[in-house]
């Protein structure tokens, strides 16, 4: 083997096991985020037994479900029933691979004793996998993790599962579309799928919460729907389908969609952060686009976690904050809202930055103005006179 | 590789037809969808292989298991080909199929498919994956592009007020 191929395998093996670990890591702290935060929000302790504040319960959850029996219901589909909860922890951890998490390392250059010499030219990005079509990438694997819900739902041979998997296939579909579309317009305005150029054309311009504002809150609820997450969580839905889709499941099956659900939580964080936040761009410095160096690529690792903490801590807060949809109500809202305003949305960013090129003014502050009236107009909307109109008319009477 | 892929889509295909469970089929199917998805990579073209796993592995199959499970079509269905007749157009039918892939085959590929190896490749790294296909499909093949378009729109029309006699 020449260095050069040496080089590129440690390099990757390396990236590979260092975010795997990290991820795995990241989804245990996940959940016990989450249960504490829910305990601080409701006024509770939540887990504080087990190790500093309860950091280690989510070991001894682990362990006590690797030790737990494995159930088989009488009537299940028995390898479908095993099938899917691979199905549905599979996609939601390799889509993290064509993020771009921080600003690249410099190429390295070295001999070992026995094994030889290892280079890599160039800087390493810092990405599992930077594929050239990225986030279609992303999208088309996360729309194979509906698999793993609905056939647990189909194969566990229970009504209230079988509801589980029929709303939650329906409720995926739906949301996938304006998920999609509202991604349609980041590739106009970044010209390229990749995620590392969502990245670069957001140092280059602004982040695009600002210029795309519209779409951020579209793939903003998508994304809670996408992940079936509180107010979107029809297919869990303990109240009235005791959990839906994983009534039947337990010990290390159970776990197997519990840590899919965190992982796939996570990843979305990770997608808002890097498709409307700048990824690993550190705000209003142009010192982190420099040459590669440690110095920068942990910076920008920091910036990157930082933003995406905060989107994990955005999900968990949404949680304990808002009830439950109705189900019309939220294919209502998924094709009588989303999708036309999606559709709209594309075709006036299409039509503003080809006016913007003709005319040959600066795109940034037309793409902002203009999100100012639509975002104002969206809230306007969908509020429809309930909160904001209701809350003065309340104080006037 | 190739011959991997291309095995278990064959493999997926044949389990596909054969199982007596619905959704058992439309598993099996998913899978050789999937094996294509990976020749498409094989061949350069990571663009359509994500459209195949997006839109056929990922949407229509999912709209497939969906209906199966809203009719609760059980396990061991009976299927459409009964006695002789049935299988002598199936024979029959099979046979043309097998005739129209042998000509394919044999016959030589027209100009413009013909690519110098590489050229795929070397075009994906210079305009992106996802240009190389939005520039033959809305400039060269605009018209077409639109025209397959209204027929679809005109076909899921046709289904709405087949499907809903009263609207």
């Amino acid at each position: 083997m020449t260095p050069d191929i040496k080089g590129f395998l440690l390099a990757a093996t390396v990236k590979i096991v260092v975010v795997f670990s990290v991820w795995m890591i990241a989804i245990m702290l996940a959940t016990w985020l989450e249960r504490r935060g829910s305990a601080f929000m409701q006024d509770r302790l939540g887990p504080n037994r087990v190790g500093p504040a309860g950091l280690l319960q989510p070991v001894a959850d682990g362990l006590k479900n690797f030790l737990k029996e494995e159930t088989w219901p009488k009537w299940v589909d028995q390898p479908l029933f095993l099938l899917a909860p691979l199905m549905s922890f599979i996609p939601s951890l390799i889509t993290f691979a064509v993020i771009p998490f921080a600003a690249p390392l410099p190429g390295f250059d070295f001999t070992l004793p026995l094994l030889g010499r290892f280079t890599y030219q160039g800087p390493i990005p810092m990405v599992v996998a930077d594929l050239p079509i990225g986030l279609l990438f992303i999208l088309a694997i996360s729309s194979l993790a509906v698999y793993g819900i609905v056939l647990a739902g189909w194969s566990s041979a229970s009504k209230y599962s079988m509801l589980g998997g029929i709303r939650s296939s329906a409720q995926m579909i739906s949301y996938e579309i304006a998920l999609g579309l509202s991604v349609i317009t980041v590739f106009i305005l970044s010209g390229n799928v990749t995620l590392s150029e969502v990245v670069a054309a957001q140092q280059r311009t602004v982040w695009f919460v600002l210029a795309l504002t519209v779409a951020f809150v579209l793939f903003l609820v998508s994304a809670f729907a996408e992940t079936n997450r509180l107010p979107f969580d029809l297919p869990e839905a303990e109240a009235e389908l005791v959990t839906g889709y994983h009534t039947e499941y337990s010990a290390m099956k159970f776990s197997m969609f519990y840590v899919a659900e965190y992982a796939a939580i996570l990843t979305m964080s990770a997608l808002i952060a890097t498709l409307f936040f700048g990824g690993w761009d550190i705000p209003f410095t142009r010192w982190d686009e420099g040459p590669p160096s440690v110095a920068r690529c942990a910076a920008t690792l920091l910036a990157f976690g930082t933003k995406t903490g905060f989107f994990l801590l955005f999900y968990i807060w949404v949680r304990w904050t808002l009830p439950r949809f109705r189900f019309d109500q939220l294919m209502e809202l998924g094709w009588k809202v989303m999708l036309p305003v999606a559709l709209g949305y594309i075709t006036v960013i299409g039509l503003v930055v080809w006016g913007a090129e003709r005319v040959g003014v600066a795109l940034a502050p037309v793409l902002i103005g203009l999100n100012l009236v639509a975002t104002a107009g969206l809230l306007w909307g969908l509020d429809r006179g309930r909160l904001l109109a209701g809350a003065r008319a309340r104080r006037a009477a | 590789m190739f011959w991997l892929f291309a095995a278990l889509a064959v493999g997926g295909a044949l389990m596909c037809i054969t199982r007596r469970s619905p959704v058992a089929s439309a598993l099996w199917l998913v899978q050789t969808l999937f094996s294509l998805a990976a020749i498409f990579v094989l061949l350069d073209a990571q663009f359509i292989a994500a459209l195949q796993v997006m839109v056929y592995a990922g949407a229509i199959m999912v709209l497939f298991l969906f209906v199966i499970m809203l009719l609760n079509l059980g396990r061991g269905s009976a299927t459409d080909m009964r006695g002789w007749t049935g299988r002598l157009v199936a024979l029959a039918l099979g046979l043309l199929l097998v005739t129209e892939l042998w000509v394919l085959v044999r016959s030589p590929l027209a100009s413009p498919l013909q690519l110098p190896a590489g050229t795929l490749s070397r075009v994906a790294q210079e305009q992106g994956v996802v240009a190389v296909i939005s520039d033959s499909l809305f400039r060269t093949y605009l018209v077409p592009f639109e025209v397959t378009s209204v027929l679809l729109l005109a076909a899921i029309v046709g289904a709405v007020v087949l499907a809903k006699r009263r609207l």
